[in-house]
């Protein structure tokens, strides 16, 4: 635990937040690009990662685990909206036989 | 605290019910527990506030909390009224819906109490995931379906600014306590400019809950898509419960920086106000319409927070009041003539008020409070908005919101012409008893509230 610790601390905290907002930005690009409902999702997945990614950096340079334990909360509340997004996407499958989003349009945005 | 724990426990009861096929029971059953929670949260009011953190500091259920929980609650509870009949429709499984809703009340009651970012989270998730589901109730209904996707990838993705936001503030002051980040911002007056991008972050996830402009654009699709009675749910409780999250946090962490965070919510708001009112002028639907309209009740709401102060609280505690009851008599009206008509365009109240003398009227109390003219409680909610705001020397963005409140009247009266003025052979409308009392209720309450606004105007 003690040498995780230090590996973690090889690293300078910047670079944690510099490339949690790196991959937050591709995740924004993904939900906003890609036309396909479950790269969307995986999209909207990178984001939430990135934010458990630093979350934890911040956690261990401060020497709080209240940090640590954000993480968990958000990976039970992604799982939870996994389920539930998987079952909406399926449920469109089965009436249009279509992912794409485009085919979404039956209402104007 | 017990509140939370009723309405957690109240929906693994009706799963149970229904699982024993207590179908008749369902309601009562819900009603009942309601009124019990409601009672639970009143009994914990106090004047003066006394109340202290609990759960480690996790959650505050002070009078704010007892406030935003009793109206909350006291929506729900009409809302549900309305829904006798309304899901066995979609589906044999009844008791299911009914517990998804108080799923999400649950989320709200977390929402309106926390002390804690990690809680704030919890409690809109919780919020968020039931309502994926409510929106998507109709599955082989094309609307319904996409407007559950749209709901549930913009929900998504909003929430991921969120817990961006709310990581950059635990970087820079090493806390998710309210308690703690407020004197952190008091004893650092140079902050760097991590606290201020999480700040940023923070208003753009929840522009995007509460719908205000530019962060709005999913709201009509998903409120036109969903079913009415789901729609009433969304734009009244949890519009009233992102708005109360919203100023919870501004007012308790990020007031000293009002310098930095005032001028971004200003754009919004008048963007909102604009948005909201001009889009509603076109529309053809009077869900849609409605929909736009509570866009830009978003943005009258928004003015609270822009001129953060003390009676903030109590202005947006009057206004949802008044926006949540006055919709519900909306949807509600929505709802029956939608069942006669198939349609929900303003064509299809046309010489209303000849056959229905009774619906005509208590959606016209409803439309005279959403456009705010006195003597109802939307004008009180107005009112106390636009003193808030002046007392900041915010004197344009009043002039603005006068002119959008002038706008608004417009589109608000089209329904009222169309009931009264544009005869037309038509059956009558059947009124169920449930709804002839929810309509008696808050139509009363609007106009009570409207006439004698000091029993409410000092409830926090």
């Amino acid at each position: 635990m003690e040498s995780l610790t230090n590996t973690i601390h090889a690293v300078p905290l910047n670079h944690y937040i510099l490339l949690s907002t790196i991959i937050f930005s591709i995740g924004v690009m993904g939900v906003l690009i890609r036309r396909n409902a479950i790269v969307i999702f995986m999209s909207v997945e990178l984001m939430l990662n990135a934010v458990n990614l630093l979350l934890t950096a911040f956690s261990v340079y401060m020497g709080d685990a209240s940090g640590q334990v954000f993480v968990f909360f958000i990976m039970a509340l992604a799982a939870a909206e996994v389920a539930v997004g998987l079952a909406i996407i399926v449920m469109i499958y089965r009436n249009t036989n279509s992912i794409d989003i485009n085919v979404l349009n039956r209402l104007k945005w | 605290m017990n509140t939370l724990i009723i309405i957690s426990v109240l929906p693994i009861v009706l799963l149970y019910l229904g699982l024993y096929k207590a179908t008749k029971a369902l309601l009562p059953v819900t009603v009942i527990g309601l009124f019990a929670a409601l009672g639970c949260a009143i009994a914990s009011y106090s004047k003066p506030d006394v109340a202290q953190p609990i759960y480690h500091g996790m959650m505050l259920f002070n009078n704010f909390s007892v406030a935003f929980s009793a109206v909350t609650i006291i929506a729900t509870i009409l809302i549900l009224m309305l829904s006798g009949g309304y899901f066995e429709k979609i589906s044999r499984n009844v008791a299911e819906y009914y517990a998804i809703i108080l799923f999400s009340l649950a989320g709200i009651i977390v929402m309106v109490s926390f002390n804690n970012l990690v809680m704030l989270f919890i409690g809109i998730e919780i919020m968020s995931v039931s309502l994926y589901i409510l929106a998507g109730i109709k599955k082989s209904d094309f609307a319904s379906n996409e407007a559950a996707l749209k709901y549930f990838l913009m929900g998504a993705f909003s929430t991921g600014f969120l817990l961006f936001g709310i990581t950059l503030i635990y970087g820079s002051s090493a806390s998710f306590d309210l308690d703690v980040i407020r004197d952190w911002v008091v004893s650092h007056p140079h902050i760097n400019p991590m606290f201020y991008t999480g700040i940023g972050l923070i208003i753009v996830g929840l522009c995007f809950k509460v719908g205000a402009a530019p962060f709005h654009f999913w709201t009509p699709d998903v409120y036109e898509g969903s079913p009415t009675l789901i729609t009433a749910f969304m734009s009244t409780v949890v519009k009233t419960a992102g708005f109360a999250a919203f100023l919870r946090l501004f007012s308790a962490c990020f007031a000293p920086l009002s310098d930095f965070w005032v001028p971004i919510l200003l754009v919004i708001t008048v963007l909102t106000l604009f948005i909201g009112n001009i889009t509603a002028l076109y529309q053809q639907s009077f869900k849609r319409m409605l929909a736009f309209s509570s866009i830009s009740h978003a943005g009258y709401l928004l003015f609270a927070i822009v001129a953060l102060g003390a009676g903030s609280a109590n202005s947006v505690f009057i206004y949802a009041t008044a926006y949540s009851i006055a919709s519900i008599i909306a949807f509600g009206a929505l709802i029956l003539v939608q069942q006669q008509n198939g349609s929900d365009n303003f064509e299809s109240f046309n010489g209303l008020a000849k056959k229905n003398p009774f619906l005509a009227l208590v959606l016209t109390i409803a439309m005279l409070s959403l456009a705010g003219i006195p003597l109802t409680a939307g004008f009180i909610g107005k009112f106390f908005m636009f003193s808030g705001a002046l007392a900041k020397y915010q004197v344009w963005l009043v002039i603005i919101a006068a002119v959008n409140a002038i706008i608004s009247i417009f589109y608000y009266f089209r329904v009222i012409v169309a009931m009264y003025f544009r005869p037309v052979d038509r059956a009558e409308v059947t009124v169920p008893a449930y709804y002839k009392v929810v309509f008696v209720l808050s139509a009363l309450a609007t106009i009570i509230i409207g006439i004698y606004p000091d029993f409410i105007a000092s409830f926090i």
